[in-house]
């Protein structure tokens, strides 16, 4: 089993198909525990290693998601 | 003139080389070092590559040469702020302390380990082993 990796916060610059994640101006949730991270300020996450993804609730409009995830699930079928 | 062409790695990647850049491994392991060539697996080619080993307030750096990382094993790889690379809170050591620090580490962590397993199992439970199976 392998240790669990570090909580990472920052702004999401990108997202691909296999669901890497590229972060900018991040910070460490535990930064003593990671001390190496401190000069990191953008990373790449492979998307493998991903557990979860926390996105701050009132930043993101469900409504507007769904619709747009309805939208292109129709024009998919088509 | 660069030794790794920069054209051919860049269109590659976001990320412009050569930045120091610090990849964190699955087992736990952090490297520091010039990335080189990164592909859509995320394997990785580290040029003039040390392992980073950290106990408490002390870390020790062991020179690696070249690393080739197979993707599967890549965490995270950031790129290293080199201005802000020397206001590090922690204390370099000599490779042979660090190693020593990570010993006595281990160690205690592994008689705490004995002893949780021992109380567990005193109250008649105990903490499933991870199977390989878990992995599918």
């Amino acid at each position: 089993r392998h240790p669990a990796g570090p909580a990472i916060c920052g702004t999401l610059h990108s997202v691909d198909q296999y669901l890497n994640i590229k972060l900018t101006d991040i910070s460490v949730t535990d930064p003593e525990k990671y001390p190496h991270m401190l000069p990191v300020k953008n990373c790449f996450i492979r998307g493998s290693v991903v557990h979860y993804v926390q996105l701050p609730t009132d930043e993101v409009d469900t409504q507007l998601l769904q619709d747009a995830a309805r939208k292109e699930a129709l024009q998919q079928k088509q | 003139r660069l030794p790794f062409p920069r054209s051919i790695v860049a269109h590659l990647w976001y990320f412009e080389v050569p930045e120091k850049h610090l990849v964190l491994l699955r087992d736990g392991r952090t490297l520091i070092g010039f990335l080189r060539s990164i592909d859509q697996f995320a394997n990785l080619v580290l040029h003039q590559t040390v392992e980073r080993i950290h106990v408490g307030k002390k870390y020790g750096d062991i020179p690696r040469g070249i690393f080739v990382v197979r993707g599967e094993n890549v965490v995270l790889l950031g790129e290293i702020d080199l201005e802000k690379e020397s206001d590090t809170p922690l204390q370099q050591v000599s490779i042979e302390e660090i190693l020593e620090e990570q010993r006595v580490e281990q160690q205690t962590k592994l008689e705490a380990e004995k002893l949780k397993v021992q109380a567990l199992k005193d109250r008649g439970l105990s903490i499933p082993r991870a199977d390989t199976l878990d992995e599918y």
